[in-house]
């Protein structure tokens, strides 16, 4: 055997539904991280581009493709247009992609990380390399941040509301696919709080259900909006703020978890059992179901 | 049926099917029960289709077989000399299927005698931002390029549906700012089993864009016809439609060797359709059937038994004044054809051919060697349906052996043990056979000669037969299997 370097950078990847908060909670965990000393590279994998904004205090960062748009190749690309340096010596890239509607966001995340790996992207001193990505895994490309070589901890973001778990479950379903062929374990929930009735236990419950951890549970506060309008993370704007220390919490737990799960999914019953068992939902009366409130 | 039965010698439906059986021994269980029913020893009697056909190659096996793409752009669209045809996607497709089905155009020479086509060259970025703006632009430059095109067809490439592009709404929107018909064919590679689906999907847009949308200028006659179904592969089209004129038929457009697209459009108003390529075009000669209530007829003009049969079904279409020119048609070539069956003759008397092509020359082509005293010993298509074989059962000799998209383990196979004389098919086998000691003639481009068609095209045809399998070459040869 050829003598192997130990690589010490810890790869992961953050998925949850839709508006949940997944890139403002990624660029506030880095900043925690990066707080901590540790040197991260957060890589945007949503067409939007939005993952590096508090962490580059720029509106939008030139990302791959619309560079590769504007050379015509990848190949012309070189990768100090594309990576920025921002809060705490983070480094920051994005795939960037299409408006929605048209061409194929998916292959762009793939022609975005290969480029990175190709060109050097992957330095020895990193510490953590973040995967922010698209809610909604709706195909291969944006399965791409977890496949074989890349991260192999996943995190969901979700919170206590009844779409935000069933996403979450969706999610572990997905990991699950690609846990059993591969290094990728699910290493824990982060609810980043609604205020729905008895969100910590409710979200706990899953966790266990799914054979995780409810890692962090990150309080409602609007000092985080406060903080986005000025396109900082909260630990950046206000250090000393209740919420910037929540943020650190959540970054050490990250750097000190050393539970990697393959995840066991629930059926849709048992989902919505455990949603019965904290009073969200009621109990299946089927005299109500598809019945209209003005003719009930 | 009133086909006499032909019978070769040493073959009967026993040893037909002890070599299929045989043949089939080295597949695994399951591509065995798939490929059995795709080989059969032929029933002429019956007529009926003897094998399973148009279904899914077996993966892991070579196959002989196009995608889609390949039949809309090689097959249909490709020999309409005054289109610019799009290829639409990675430069590959439209690089690879530029010209090499030799589909000859008239005009004049560096003007406008050769194909147009583009291609939009995908690249990542086209495949992410999608390539509908790419598009526009390519189409507008390729109408300032070639002024003389009278149209554009824009052929999708797999990657085209894959991002879901809308070449449709492109299509139509640069129509009307250029002003020009703009032909958007949805023909991604991976769609069905074989060329075949492209063929047909080509059909349908001919269909929903084309026919009907022109009129020709000359005034309609009682003799007009169109020619469907010839790609004009080595001037085909020519020495066909010049026969065809000489029995006093007005040839008003050919479908789609050396075609015009606006004489295409305006054949709506012709009074027979003749379809050559059967499997290629049947579908449009049912739409005008239908629609616009044109006759259409199966014909043959390979070799001077099926061109003199052919000449007088296509008479009795018609007048007494056309049936008296194809009689005298047919007294004036009879003796030409018969110096070229006697010179050719005794160097051909009862050899063996084997074939493996496309649309008709399986079944149509068997005549012409049987003119030159040859026996057809097996045939197949790559890419036919149950018409197909319905159709070839009648022209093949009695308990000879079929067979549909055949792996080329299985066509090695059948040639060991027939130990034909020669091969027709297609380049990818052109030189195993060639390998193994047997003559070859490519029939897909009539390797590189032709045309073959019409009486014409029978000297030539006598001509190359003789030299690929008198040529002293495979005497020099010894070949070590």
């Amino acid at each position: 055997m050829w003598p192997q370097k130990e690589n010490t950078m810890r790869q992961i990847a953050i998925y949850g539904k839709g508006g949940i908060g997944k890139s403002t909670t990624t660029q506030n965990t880095v900043a925690g991280l990066a707080y901590l000393g540790k040197k991260v590279m957060i890589v945007g994998c949503d067409p939007k581009a939005d993952s590096t904004r508090l962490i580059l205090h720029a509106k939008a960062q030139n990302t791959v493709m619309d560079l590769v748009r504007e050379l015509g190749t990848v190949e012309d690309l070189e990768l100090e247009d594309v990576m920025k340096v921002g809060y705490g010596d983070t480094k920051c890239v994005e795939s960037g992609g299409p408006e929605p509607g048209v061409g194929c966001a998916g292959r762009g995340v793939i022609t975005a990380i290969n480029f990175l790996e190709e060109n050097g992207a992957y330095t020895d001193d990193l510490d953590f390399v973040f995967y922010d990505v698209l809610g909604d895994v709706v195909c291969g490309g944006f399965a791409m941040p977890i496949r074989e070589g890349k991260a192999e901890e996943i995190y969901i973001v979700c919170s206590g509301e009844m779409m935000a778990m069933y996403a979450a479950n969706n999610i572990a379903k997905g990991i699950l696919k690609y846990a059993t062929s591969g290094k990728v374990r699910l290493a824990g929930l982060i609810c980043n709080a609604r205020k729905t009735d008895k969100e910590f236990e409710l979200v706990s419950a899953l966790a266990a259900k799914l054979g995780t951890q409810m890692i962090h549970f990150v309080p409602r506060d609007n000092q985080v909006q406060r903080a986005e309008m000025r396109r900082m993370t909260v630990i950046e704007y206000s250090p000393e703020h209740p919420q910037a220390q929540e943020y650190r919490n959540l970054a050490e737990k990250i750097l000190n978890n050393k539970m990697l799960v393959i995840p066991t999914p629930l059926e849709m019953e048992e989902l919505e059992d455990l949603l019965m068992e904290f009073g969200i939902m009621e109990a299946e009366d089927e005299s109500v179901v598809g019945v209209a409130e003005a003719a009930a | 049926m009133s086909h006499p039965i032909k019978k070769i010698e040493g073959i009967t439906k026993e040893s037909t099917e002890e070599l299929i059986a045989k043949t089939l021994e080295v597949y695994p269980e399951k591509a065995k029960k798939k490929r059995a029913p795709h080989l059969g020893a032929n029933d002429q009697a019956s007529g009926c289709a003897a094998v399973k056909s148009n279904k899914k190659t077996v993966p892991g096996v070579m196959s002989a077989r196009g995608c889609a793409y390949a039949g809309a752009k090689g097959v249909v669209w490709g020999p309409i000399r005054d289109m610019v045809h799009v290829s639409h996607g990675p430069v590959g497709c439209g690089w690879y299927s530029w010209g090499t089905r030799r589909n000859l155009m008239t005009g004049k020479l560096g003007v406008d005698q050769f194909a147009m086509q583009f291609t939009s060259d995908f690249q990542e970025k086209d495949i992410v931002y999608g390539g509908d703006k790419k598009l526009k632009q390519l189409l507008i430059e390729a109408k300032e390029l070639f002024p003389l095109a009278k149209g554009i067809s824009v052929l999708s490439e797999c990657p085209v549906g894959l991002i879901g592009d809308d070449i449709n709404q492109t299509s139509r929107q640069a129509a009307k700012d250029l002003d020009l018909p703009i032909i958007p064919c949805n023909c991604e590679g991976f769609r069905g089993v074989s060329q075949s689906l492209g063929h047909h999907i080509s059909n349908d847009t001919i269909r929903d864009y084309i026919i009907g949308t022109r009129e020709f200028s000359e005034p309609e006659t009682p003799y007009d016809i169109s020619l469907i179904g010839d790609y004009n592969i080595g001037g085909d089209v020519w020495s066909a439609k010049a026969l065809l004129e000489e029995i006093g038929l007005n040839v008003k457009s050919v479908w789609t060797g050396d075609g015009e697209l606006e004489k295409i459009a305006a054949t709506h108003t012709v009074k027979l359709n003749l379809i050559h390529c059967y499997r290629s075009m049947n579908y449009m000669c049912k739409v005008m059937e239908e629609k616009f209530g044109i006759p259409w007829l199966e014909f043959n003009f390979f070799g001077p038994t099926k061109i003199r049969e052919s000449l007088r079904a296509i008479g009795e279409r018609f007048d007494q004044n056309i049936q008296d020119k194809v009689e005298q048609a047919i007294a004036k070539y009879d003796p030409i054809m018969q110096a070229i069956v006697d010179e050719y003759r005794p160097r051909l008397e009862g050899k063996k051919v084997m074939l493996l092509v496309g649309g008709l020359r399986p079944r149509h082509t068997i005549g012409a060697y049987e003119d030159l005293g040859m026996e057809c010993v097996g045939s197949g298509y790559e890419f036919a349906h149950n018409d197909d074989y319905e159709r070839t059962s009648p022209e093949m000799p009695d308990a000879t052996v079929v067979y549909d998209d055949p792996s080329e383990y299985e066509f090695e196979k059948f040639a060991h043990a027939l130990k034909p004389d020669l091969i027709g098919s297609g380049i990818k086998e052109k030189y195993v056979f060639q390998k193994m000691g047997i003559p070859f003639r490519q029939m897909h481009s009539w390797d590189y000669s032709g045309p073959y068609h019409g009486y014409q095209g029978f000297s030539v045809f006598a001509r190359d037969i003789d030299m690929a399998v008198n040529s002293p070459t495979w005497k020099l040869v010894e070949s070590p299997f």
